[in-house]
């Protein structure tokens, strides 16, 4: 019997009934008394210097109140990286300026040269057609091996070169590698790319600045995953505006994946632009415009080289890969291609030796950062295809190759650096191969066969690290942040209970997950308890939430901060029953004397904090309010065993996703309805990588995917039902609620999945196939067929 | 600017638009009706579907003078008129067809547009009848899921929540 409230429960989200009614408040929901209105004109060419930018015109247009451009900035920092990768020869990476408006050079298409804020969004609009500009394009850099050539053109004058770093890990293993792979009894090697994506959340980004003269406050009404982290780096690197002058507001946010992780230049724009004016600002990005300028994901190319002994035993990997930047560091850019993704590259296999090498790169483009997964997408989808391959060449089955190399032993300290706690790899394949009834694939291909089609099995398995951590360790890898969480949990004097937590819920349901944790610890029930999130005034400085961090870390900080009540509850609660504190016991919500019938409810207990006429003032405050920082002691590990089935049409190369599977190991579970939804929407993602999305420039650095009629997004008939289960659970050994995060899974997960897939029914079709890249189109099946 | 009126949940209204304010912006900014969603600009995402005269419409391609006289149906219209969910709004709580939100009022205005036509779709009705609605959170599973169920199918055959 599922229980029906608590931890293990499925209640319905209570957020749903806003969302339902239309009653969310959205960013874009949002007008202010006496708002204007900000029209960003873009740059139109990939790479260029600003000759002038003549506003003369524009500024006589009807409602027009002021033009911005990159002079306004001078005095202005520039937008900042949060993360410093050292390169492998101990120098820092190169770190471009990033202004708030292009300055003497645009350098990519989307690069905003202009605001124009007017009274309203059309009067806005037309009068940034009317500015002049004269800007000299200049030859652009676009393909990353290019970008390193000598005589490339250079993204930035000031820089050496495009190279951004030259990152090795782990160094000291280098020749160690090369060795292994030299003496080794068989080696796979592929080239592969890791496609370039764009995030697209739904919501585009809005962003509206305020400012009251009268306190001198500025306030930020932005689509953030992560409002304390807009708030510091906003206000301590960009307009220097100190904290307590600063409030950010993150109301409902309609998704994020990642790209809403990142401070960018129009909410810097608007906050400055207010204060300016003295007057609300407003922006709110058209789809076209989240193309040009939300940070995108992956582009990575790789050249991975897997060494196996006789026995099939891996021995050693290699990698080399080129990271694609953009055209400026985003905020936590430098560290996806580094230590999100070097640091799991042993996957859920025992292989003593391992180097990755990863050259990041400028190139004209919008810049790349974190997108759902980041870094362990491209670390997973290699070493699932390159197992694959090596499967096949071996002529062994690629089930049996992953068993055999599977680590079996926790903790495992892997040669890249971290130490998975727990996992129980064979568990979730087994799981996996019976969900996915993989004895029953032969029948099934049969069937397709004689329909004409090809059918295909694809397997993978994944590792991921949630809840990046510990500070201190993360500070010596480069991150410019800790990667804490906090909670306040602010019990009223009749017993409801206010969370004011540092993460943010951008359709994750945090307001229906985070009280049954609460709930079950004190034995109340879950409508006693609200969750406050989003606003840096009425929330203690918290990380935000990515990463799947949010209830790894998150949670965590709310246990802790609830412990603290508990503790602190019981000492009242002693001295109302005059019993020694050490023999109070709570349980359902009453506290009682072991081993007798004398009890106290909660809600007395709440109320003699806030009423203590009879309280140990000598002993406790008053009141009934704690915080916790929850700082973790290591990443948490989710893992998992996908299998995807699709048909292959012959005649047209066309994909067809038959089924798919995912077996996950998230630890223990707190709504397992929400856990399903996270993967359902992950797999989803994944096939969209795998099978349609592709963010296209040309030579010159015209971005040709820049709307949804160019940029496939997944539809309800491009994917089937999904098959998930997440009952192998091995709970994490080092936080208080043994959880692990699954937010990313499935779009880690799924996309080698279904490559692997595709090329097995190729391959039963009697084609040479090794690999096709993502996404595997029509086009590419069918050219790799008559290749 | 011009006059225009139509009804919109029952309601008749009426305001000053220029000949490009689109029948969304209308809703939107004028009549603070903020359920009703723009994901994109070129009419491909749905998060922006309504009912014009009982017809799912994608608001953000129609001009607001192009509804003139016209009922209008939003998001903020479907619930029983004792303010609990609808059929379709309470089956897409109950399978959690949703996640961020963003695309729901669209969802929920598509699926009454089909169930209207076809009160016991396929699977592949409905996932044909969606591919104008875009969603990024649920990889459309539990959507699908919450149609099914709001036309009276049984779900509990198909995989997991
Ligand atoms: S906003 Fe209307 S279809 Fe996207
Ligand atoms: S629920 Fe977020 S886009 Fe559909």
């Amino acid at each position: 019997m599922p229980k029906d409230h608590g931890i293990g429960a499925s209640p319905k989200r209570r957020e749903d009934l806003r969302f339902l009614t239309g009653a969310g408040n959205y960013t874009d929901d949002i007008n202010l008394n006496g708002q204007a209105y900000v029209h960003f004109l873009r740059s139109d060419v990939a790479h260029g210097k600003i000759n002038k930018v003549d506003t003369s015109d524009a500024e006589k247009m009807p409602g027009v109140l002021r033009i911005f451009t990159g002079a306004d900035f001078e005095g202005v920092g520039g937008l900042p990286c949060g993360w410093q990768v050292t390169d492998r020869f101990g120098q820092p990476m190169q770190e471009p300026a990033h202004p708030v408006l292009a300055q003497g050079k645009v350098r990519h298409v989307g690069d905003p040269i202009a605001a124009v804020v007017a009274e309203t969004p059309e009067q806005a609009r037309d009068a940034a057609e009317a500015i002049v500009l004269d800007i000299e394009e200049l030859p652009a850099v676009v393909d990353m091996k290019a970008a390193l050539e000598d005589g490339a053109p250079k993204v930035h004058d000031d820089l050496t070169s495009n190279l951004c770093y030259d990152w090795g890990f782990v160094e000291e293993n280098r020749e160690a590698v090369d060795e292994a792979i030299k003496n080794a009894a068989h080696v796979t090697t592929l080239e592969l790319v890791n496609n370039r994506l764009v995030a697209n959340p739904m919501e585009p980004r809005v962003a509206i600045g305020d400012y009251n003269p009268a306190t001198d406050e500025s306030t930020l009404y932005t689509t953030s995953q992560n409002p304390h982290v807009i708030r510091l780096l906003m206000g301590a690197f960009v307009l220097g505006i100190p904290e307590h002058k600063l409030r950010v507001v993150a109301p409902d946010v309609g998704g994020g994946f990642g790209s809403k992780i990142f401070h960018y230049a129009e909410e810097a724009f608007c906050t400055f632009a207010a204060k300016q004016l003295k007057r609300p600002v407003k922006w709110t990005a058209t789809r076209s415009e989240a193309f040009m300028t939300d940070a995108h994901g992956r582009d990575h190319v790789t050249k991975i080289e897997l060494a196996l002994d006789a026995d099939h035993n891996f021995t050693a990997i290699r990698t080399e890969t080129h990271a694609n930047m953009g055209a400026y560091l985003s905020t936590f850019a430098p560290s996806v291609p580094t230590w999100l993704h070097g640091t799991l590259m042993a996957g859920n296999y025992r292989t003593p030796l391992i180097y990755v090498n990863v050259k990041a790169v400028f190139t004209n483009t919008v810049p790349v950062d974190a997108y759902r997964g980041a870094g362990r997408p491209e670390a997973t989808f290699q070493l699932e295809r390159v197992i694959d391959k090596a499967a096949r060449e071996l002529g062994v089955d690629p089930i049996e190759l992953r068993r055999k190399n599977f680590i079996t032993e926790f903790p495992y300290a892997t040669p890249v650096a971290v130490e998975y706690d727990t996992g129980n790899y064979h568990a979730t394949m087994d799981k996996l191969i019976e969900i996915a009834d993989i004895a029953g694939f032969p029948a099934r291909r049969a069937e397709s066969e004689k329909r004409g089609k090809l059918r295909g099995l694809g397997i993978n398995c994944y590792i991921e690290a949630c809840g990046i951590a510990p500070s201190n360790l993360v500070g010596q890898l480069g991150a410019r942040a800790g990667l804490y969480e906090s909670a306040t949990v602010r019990v009223n004097a009749t017993g409801g209970i206010v969370v004011m937590t540092g993460s943010h819920s951008h359709g994750q349901g945090h307001e229906t997950s985070f009280p049954q944790v609460i709930a079950e610890m004190i034995g109340i029930d879950e409508s006693m308890v609200e969750i406050v999130h989003g606003d840096t005034a009425n929330t203690p400085m918290g990380m935000g939430t990515y990463g799947s961090r949010s209830i790894a870390v998150g949670g965590s900080a709310m246990v802790r901060a609830t412990e603290k009540i508990i503790n602190k509850a019981k000492k009242i609660a002693a001295h109302l029953l005059e019993a020694s504190e050490a023999d109070i016991e709570l349980k359902d919500g009453q506290f009682s004397v072991a081993g007798t019938d004398k009890s106290v409810a909660w809600g007395d207990v709440c109320l003699a904090a806030y009423v203590p006429h009879n309280y140990p003032l000598e002993d406790i405050e008053p009141g009934l309010e704690e915080t916790a920082f929850y700082d973790p002691a290591n990443f948490t590990y989710p893992s998992g065993a996908y299998a995807c089935e699709v048909e292959v049409d012959p005649d047209t190369g066309k994909v067809t996703i038959e089924s798919f599977a995912a077996a996950d190991d998230f630890g223990n579970i707190i709504n397992p309805m929400i856990v399903d939804g996270q993967v359902h929407g992950g797999i989803g993602q994944g096939i969209g990588q795998a099978l349609l999305e592709n963010c296209v420039y040309d030579e010159n650095g015209q971005l040709l995917s820049a709307s949804y009629m160019d940029y496939a997004m997944p539809r309800a008939d491009d994917v089937p039902f999904y098959k998930v289960d997440h009952s192998c659970q091995t709970p994490c050994t080092h936080n208080p609620l043994g959880v692990k995060g699954c937010g990313e899974a499935g779009a880690i997960g799924s996309p080698p999945a279904v490559v692997n897939a595709v090329i097995d029914a190729l391959q039963s079709g009697g084609y040479k196939v090794d690999h096709i890249d993502m996404p595997v189109s029509p086009a590419r099946v069918w050219a790799a067929m008559h290749g | 600017m011009t006059q225009v009126t139509m009804t919109v949940n029952g309601k008749a209204v009426s305001g000053e638009v220029e000949g490009r304010t689109l029948l969304s912006t209308f809703l939107r900014e004028h009549l603070g009706l903020t359920g009703t969603h723009v994901g994109c600009d070129t009419a491909q995402c749905g998060a922006c579907t309504v009912h014009v005269d009982g017809k799912a419409v994608k608001s953000c391609n129609m001009l607001a003078l192009e509804a003139d006289g016209a009922s209008v149906d939003t998001i903020e219209g479907q619930a029983n008129p004792d303010g609990s969910l609808n059929a379709i709004q309470a089956a897409f709580q109950e399978h959690h067809g949703l996640q961020c939100g963003f695309c729901t009022p669209g969802m929920v205005m598509a699926a009454a547009a089909l169930l209207k036509e076809n009160p016991k779709p396929t699977e592949a009705e409905i996932r044909h009848h969606l591919s104008g609605n875009l969603c990024r959170c649920t990889g459309y599973h539990n959507i699908v899921k919450a149609i099914m169920a709001a036309s009276g199918q049984d779900v509990a055959a198909v995989a997991a929540e």
